[in-house]
């Protein structure tokens, strides 16, 4: 299934390819998506009258939540771009998560990291042991390590945090990161967004939001970001990994190593799972391991990978998308939630300019009926039942999925079973 | 015949073995008795009640994991269950006490219900799967989550709950929907669903192996190219099995409303629908495979609780679960490469395929 | 680093004595083969002759149980293709090794990183080797783009970059048509001019002819000699690659009636971007007749047959059997009404390689008696009627509880062949039935072929084999493009003449018949 076949030959019968996918190079595309979100956004803020959308501690939060999306997401490609699908992100973040908590009581927020992306990795390495090694099915040993990762925490937990804080299902606070700010310039933007102008606030408190009260976490976490693109699309190692995600048959014939580097990005992608437990429980307040605290948050780190079309821009976009929703809900009145629809009727209105301008007229039309059907469950509600807001970011992963999954292009031998030798 | 029963126990039973050395590693290694615990567990099963609660677990379990099979023969992995089984069991808990029907027809009715609702929970799933293309293991567990939601709301007090004591409930099903259960006095009663559970797998195991749907099921999981050309539909495949299990599913929250709770309640329990993926792993989706594996299940749940009585973590039961379902599967694939090699071996003794560079009479 | 020329006491390749074994089967046995530097040498078998074998051992793929490998007058050990490339060998395979979404560069560069990098300078030599090779394309390009010949183009430029002097070719003409072949033949002189060696891995035999300076004939996993293409027949050759006299396909007595079983109209096939797979084909086959379709792989054959079998779905047209209208009717209920599937590849179309031989009977027939009775399967009937087909078409097999995985290609296409008999099929669509399969097999299958089309079957043959499709149709039809373009009398026309057709080159008359060649 995995290798690339021989197209049919025949003369005049050579396949046209494919059109080509993007006329923009990326950079171009995230700053274009950037400018459309802040627009709509800006503009949902001013005709509702709820400045709360674009203010600086909805940033804030946005940016605290989204951070273990944004971690596990990068895990996700790491493993998925050599061909690896990891499901268990999630139970290896809930190990990160306990061996932050750990690592932080004993020696401080900067080893919590280490500690969690210790045990995330642990997590990595049993996962790529039953895949790599013994062939088992992708989705089932994740699924496995999902089990096995939540028991796990709870039995240590229950041995070794009760006795610390009382409850088995806690752990006591570790202490968090020192924060910083760009004071003058926060304060500046302060001032703008205090002024409720038209855009400008807006931008300035999504601005201020980003540079105050910034933890070493998200530097951590931009960082991977950056490095993580560096070595997969500009190494000899990461060629290498990328195409035993491609064509792990192709590249065994040229002398990759293809379990190894299964190896080595399972292991990388637990690791990243575990950091993002770290960044979870430094995150929270308190700052304590909590039984249930990663709330499916692997599962929306892998739809925001799967959002960003398995790059780390795209994936750095997603987790943004998902943080803002879990960030909205924290911060802002359940009318600020509210007035989410309205800009998804805003969004969805130019979803129709923008195909009626491609002349697809059927799209068109659906995404029209999408915005009137919203509109209308705006306007005849006052506020979004107050039980499903913790699941906004699971709700937009469904429509993400259902609109987008067909334009994406996943890696062709991902969650493909190899063994070494049985090609051709 | 008996070696091939005998190879299909190879992998479960090699997988518990070893998942109960490495609980018994973990142990040693926490300064607990393996020994101690293991005997504390089978001694709780005569304290009060834990027996039949084993059994009541037992048929539970038993339900979710023949949902999951249902999915894993077509390679579709439902993690929704956990959803399907909520809702289902909501809406049905809704229903029951909303209408009024003659005994047996009314908990029948409650039944078909729980079915359809869990069927429903299913169906955006299965569409996405067909039409977008959507991995059925994101879009289930974004469902799982979305039900909660739904439940939460649902079981507002001015939607559809009302407060009993210091519990939130739907309205409690009147007798007629309640089905009688086997009264053992001081050991507890047993729940008369456990019967629909052994049904259940009955009819699983008949459908599967001796209909024409479940033929057609199984050769789409195994080859979806070749079951086309054998005239099968594949997407109707899918969404036929995910309905289907998701209807399974709706039905495992019944045993515990009909028989005990008579309601849906805050405390409505939840984790059945990874134990049963787990157990159908452990099963290999057989019928007698999955009896077993639920009962294992149920023990390791229900007599922890005297894992705390010598002071081991009860949660080790859950680390032996999570063990099982790991080991089970990498049992699996070592047994199944061995087994391919040693029957291609024979086939090849056997037809003389082996070649000999002399004679050979091309036929 | 080049020997250059007197001084060829050393071959470039020498393999003796080389043996492999794999569970039941042994591969290799005793093989020898010596390469002169600076030549085309062309290796010959069958399918399943062991040539892919021995041809792995050579590039490291696989370790030989017994033998020696000499490069250039030293013994090497390879463990892996790394050693076998720093050997100075290199191989493009049949199957192209390359990763669509992966640019032309990233393809060549991957596993040679160290030698000139993954940046400017690695683009840099690409830009200057692809030339030599006929590839005019950006080395930035992303390969999913690429045509069959540029993709070979690219393998051939893997194994250029990395230094390889001896480069093995396995079947590489398969995919190519002929001006396509005739372009790499072109690129293979000129190289072999600057003294590459090249080991061409072919049962093309009138190519091989035509490009091979030594040719060694592989049958059964052990080597029957080494011959110049100038001193013997394309018959001569064909012999020593079968041991015996060839099996030869040829029906006398014609047994076509007058009803017309299949007849499809005007049926149209399209891609979503409009282009027609199909082209409003017509054709008509009656009751005791053999239809072959003959033609280059990949002109729509193989959507021919699936949207006849309902698998894919027409544009418009209309498909008829037995007068009974099946234009709307799917797979299973076009197979009800009397049409009997054997696909082109059995592992993915027609057997579930993991079940038992008696479920695989089952496959295609869950309605219908003897395998099934209403909703219900019918285990005991399938059973018994898989073991009469086992009987009846020698499948060699120790018992129908077995995986058809464990079965050898050709007992798995006589079990295919004997479940799609055994429904009393008015049709029989047949795709290239002896694919992969041994030649005893090979002649039971025409056999029974021949056997029900005097029963009064109607068949629809296709074929890439041009002597079973001559041998075995009462009546051929050449596809292009998704349209017929030619009809040819089995009993006069030639594998040359009908080459010619499929390849859109032949000589056809008003009436569209082909014009036979005059000699050779």
């Amino acid at each position: 299934m995995s290798m690339v076949d021989v197209q049919p030959a025949a003369s005049g019968m050579t396949m046209t390819p494919p059109p080509s996918q993007r006329k923009l190079p990326g950079w171009a595309v995230f700053i274009l998506g950037t400018v459309a979100v802040v627009g709509v956004l800006a503009m949902t803020s001013y005709l509702t009258g709820q400045p709360a959308l674009t203010s600086t501690l909805t940033m804030q939060n946005t940016v605290t939540l989204g951070l273990p999306i944004l971690l596990c997401g990068l895990g996700g490609i790491w493993a998925e771009r050599s061909g690896m699908i990891n499901i268990g992100l999630e139970g290896m973040m809930i190990l990160g998560t306990w061996g932050a908590a750990f690592g932080g009581y004993h020696w401080g927020p900067w080893m919590a990291v280490v500690t969690g992306m210790v045990f995330g990795a642990l997590g990595g390495l049993v996962h790529a042991v039953a895949t790599v090694t013994f062939g088992v099915n992708h989705i089932v040993s994740g699924v496995a390590i999902n089990l096995l990762g939540a028991g796990v925490t709870k039995y240590l937990s229950t041995l070794i945090f009760q006795p610390l804080s009382d409850n088995p299902r806690d752990s006591p606070p570790i202490q968090q990161f020192d924060t910083f700010s760009a004071t003058g310039f926060a304060d500046w933007l302060g001032e703008l967004e205090r002024a409720q102008r038209v855009i400008i606030s807006d931008v300035a408190g999504l601005l201020r939001g980003l540079v105050t009260r910034v933890s070493p976490m998200l530097i951590i976490a931009i960082l991977l970001v950056i490095a993580t693109y560096f070595v997969l699309w500009h190494t000899r190692f990461g060629l290498r990994l990328r195409s035993c995600g491609e064509n792990p048959v192709a590249a065994e014939s040229l002398g990759v190593n293809v379990y190894f580097h299964k190896y080595v990005a399972v292991i990388a992608s637990g690791a990243l799972a575990g950091i993002a437990g770290a960044a979870l429980v430094l995150g929270s307040s308190p700052s304590i391991y909590q039984e249930g605290q990663t709330a499916n948050r692997g599962f929306i780190g892998l739809a925001a990978m799967i959002f960003g079309n398995w790059r780390p821009g795209g994936t750095l976009a997603g987790a943004g998308l998902f943080g803002y929703a879990d960030g909205l809900r924290l911060s802002a009145t359940p009318e600020a939630v509210h007035a989410l629809l309205y800009s998804a009727v805003i969004a969805a209105g130019l979803l129709v300019i923008w195909q009626l301008a491609n002349r697809k007229w059927i799209t068109a039309m659906l995404a029209a009926i999408g915005a009137v059907g919203v509109y209308v469950l705006y306007f005849f509600t006052d506020e979004l039942p107050q039980e499903f807001l913790p699941y906004t970011p699971h709700i937009i992963t469904l429509v993400v999925l259902a609109l987008a999954a067909q334009r994406l292009r996943p890696p062709a031998a991902d969650g493909v079973p190899y063994r070494r030798g049985e090609g051709d | 015949m008996n070696a091939r029963l005998r190879s299909s126990l190879l992998a479960p039973v090699l997988a518990v073995v070893f998942a109960a050395v490495l609980c018994a590693i973990v142990l040693i290694v926490s300064g607990a008795n393996p020994g101690t615990a293991l005997g504390a567990m089978i001694g709780q099963v005569r304290e009060g009640q834990v027996a039949v609660d084993i059994v009541n677990s037992t048929a539970i379990y038993m339900l979710a994991a023949l949902a999951a099979a249902i999915g894993f023969h077509m390679n579709l992995l439902n993690i929704g269950i956990e959803g399907q089984y909520r809702v289902g069991a909501l809406v049905a808990a809704i229903v029951g006490g909303a209408i009024v029907l003659p005994p047996v027809l009314h908990w029948l009715v409650i039944l078909i219900v729980a079915a359809i609702a869990g069927a429903a929970w299913a169906t955006l799933p299965a569409i996405l799967k067909v039409t977008r293309g959507v991995h059925e293991v994101i879009s289930t567990i974004m469902m799982n989550a979305i039900a909660f939601g739904l439940a939460a709301f649902l079981i507002r007090r001015d939607q559809f709950g009302i407060l009993v004591g210091n519990n939130v409930t739907t309205e409690p099903i009147p007798s007629s929907g309640q089905v009688p259960g086997i009264d053992l006095g001081s050991k507890g009663t047993i729940f008369g669903l456990v019967f629909l559970a052994v049904i259940a797998a009955a009819v699983y195991g008949m459908v599967m192996n001796r209909t024409r749907f479940g033929f057609e099921l199984k050769a789409s999981g195994l080859s979806p190219t070749a079951a086309a050309a054998g005239g099968v539909n594949a997407k109707k495949m899918i969404v036929v099995s995910l309905l289907v299990s998701g209807a399974v599913a709706g039905l495992v929250g019944m045993p515990e409303i009909l028989g005990r709770d008579h309601a849906y309640t805050l405390n409505f329990a939840s984790g059945y629908g990874f134990a049963g993926i787990g157990i159908a792993l452990l099963g290999r989706n057989h019928p007698v495979g999955i009896a077993f594996g639920s009962l294992l299940w149920a023990f390791l749940e229900k007599a922890k609780g005297a894992l705390d009585n010598v002071g081991v973590p009860k949660e080790i039961a859950t680390i032996m679960q999570g063990a099982i379902v790991l080991s089970v599967v990498v049992a699996y694939e070592i047994v199944k490469r061995m087994e391919l090699a040693a029957e291609q071996r024979r086939v090849g003794q056997a037809t003389g395929t082996a070649i000999a560079p002399a004679e050979e009479a091309a036929k | 680093m080049t020997d250059t020329e007197v001084v060829t006491t050393s071959p470039a390749v020498t393999l003796s004595g080389i043996t492999k074994r794999f569970p039941g089967v042994v591969a290799n046995s005793d093989v020898h083969l010596t390469v002169r530097t600076g030549e085309v040498h062309a290796l010959c078998g069958e399918n399943g002759a062991g040539k892919s074998t021995l041809m792995k051992i050579l590039y490291g793929m696989q370790p030989p149980d017994e033998g020696d490998i000499e490069v250039n007058g030293r013994q090497v050990h390879f463990k892996s293709p790394s050693d076998a490339i720093r050997a100075g060998i290199g191989m493009v395979h049949q199957h192209f090794m390359l990763a669509d979404n992966l640019t032309v560069l990233e393809n060549v560069v991957l596993g040679a990183e160290g030698l000139y990098g993954i940046g400017a300078k690695a683009r840099g030599r690409v830009r200057g080797m692809a030339r030599s090779v006929g590839l005019y394309l950006d080395p930035d390009t992303l390969v999913e783009r690429l045509g069959v010949a540029d993709r070979q183009r690219v393998e051939i430029l893997k194994v250029l970059y990395r230094g390889a002097k001896i480069i093995i070719l396995d079947e590489p003409t398969a995919v190519l048509v002929p001006q396509e072949v005739d372009e790499l033949f072109n690129t293979l002189r000129t190289m072999r001019a600057d003294g590459y060696t090249f080991l061409f891995i072919s049962h093309k035999l009138d190519e091989v002819r035509a490009i091979a300076d030594s040719i060694t004939v592989i049958r059964r996993g052990t080597t029957v000699g080494t011959v110049d293409p100038k001193t013997v027949t394309t018959r001569q050759l064909a012999e020593m690659m079968v041991g015996s006299e060839l099996p030869s396909p040829e029906t006398r007595e014609s047994t076509v009636t007058d009803t017309v079983v299949l007849q499809v109209e005007g049926l149209t096939l399209e891609t979503g971007d409009g282009r027609r797979l199909l082209d409003r084909l017509d054709l008509q086959v009656r009751s005791g007749e053999v239809l072959g379709i003959a033609g280059v792989e990949g002109n729509g054959q193989t959507e021919l047959v699936e949207t006849i079998m309902g698998i894919r779905k027409a544009a418009s047209g209309r498909v008829l059997l037995d007068g009974q209208n099946l234009t709307r009717a799917g797979t299973l209920a076009r197979r009800e009404a009397g049409i009997g599937y054997i696909p082109e590849d059995r592992t993915r179309h027609g057997l579930l390689l993991t079940e038992p031989l008696w479920a695989n009977r089952i496959l295609g027939y869950q309605t219908r008696r003897p395998t099934a009775r209403g909703a219900f399967l019918d285990i005991a009937g399938a059973r018994k009627d898989t073991r009469r087909i086992v009987e009846q078409f020698d499948v060699r097999t120790p018992g129908i509880d077995v995986a058809a995985a464990s079965l050898s290609g050709g007992n798995q296409q006589k079990l295919v062949i004997g479940r799609e008999l055994s429904g009393e099929p008015k049709l029989l669509i047949a795709s290239h039935p002896t694919r992969g399969v041994d030649v005893g097999a090979q002649a039971a299958i025409w056999d029974h072929i021949r056997d029900a089309r005097a029963a009064g079957l109607a068949v629809l043959l296709v074929s890439a084999d041009l002597d079973e499709l001559i041998g075995l149709s009462d009546s051929i039809k050449v596809m292009l493009r998704g349209k017929f373009v030619a009809d040819a009398d089995p009993a006069t026309v030639t594998p040359e003449d009908l080459g010619s057709a499929m390849t859109g080159a032949g000589h056809v008359d008003e009436s569209g018949l082909l014009v036979t060649g005059g000699d050779e």
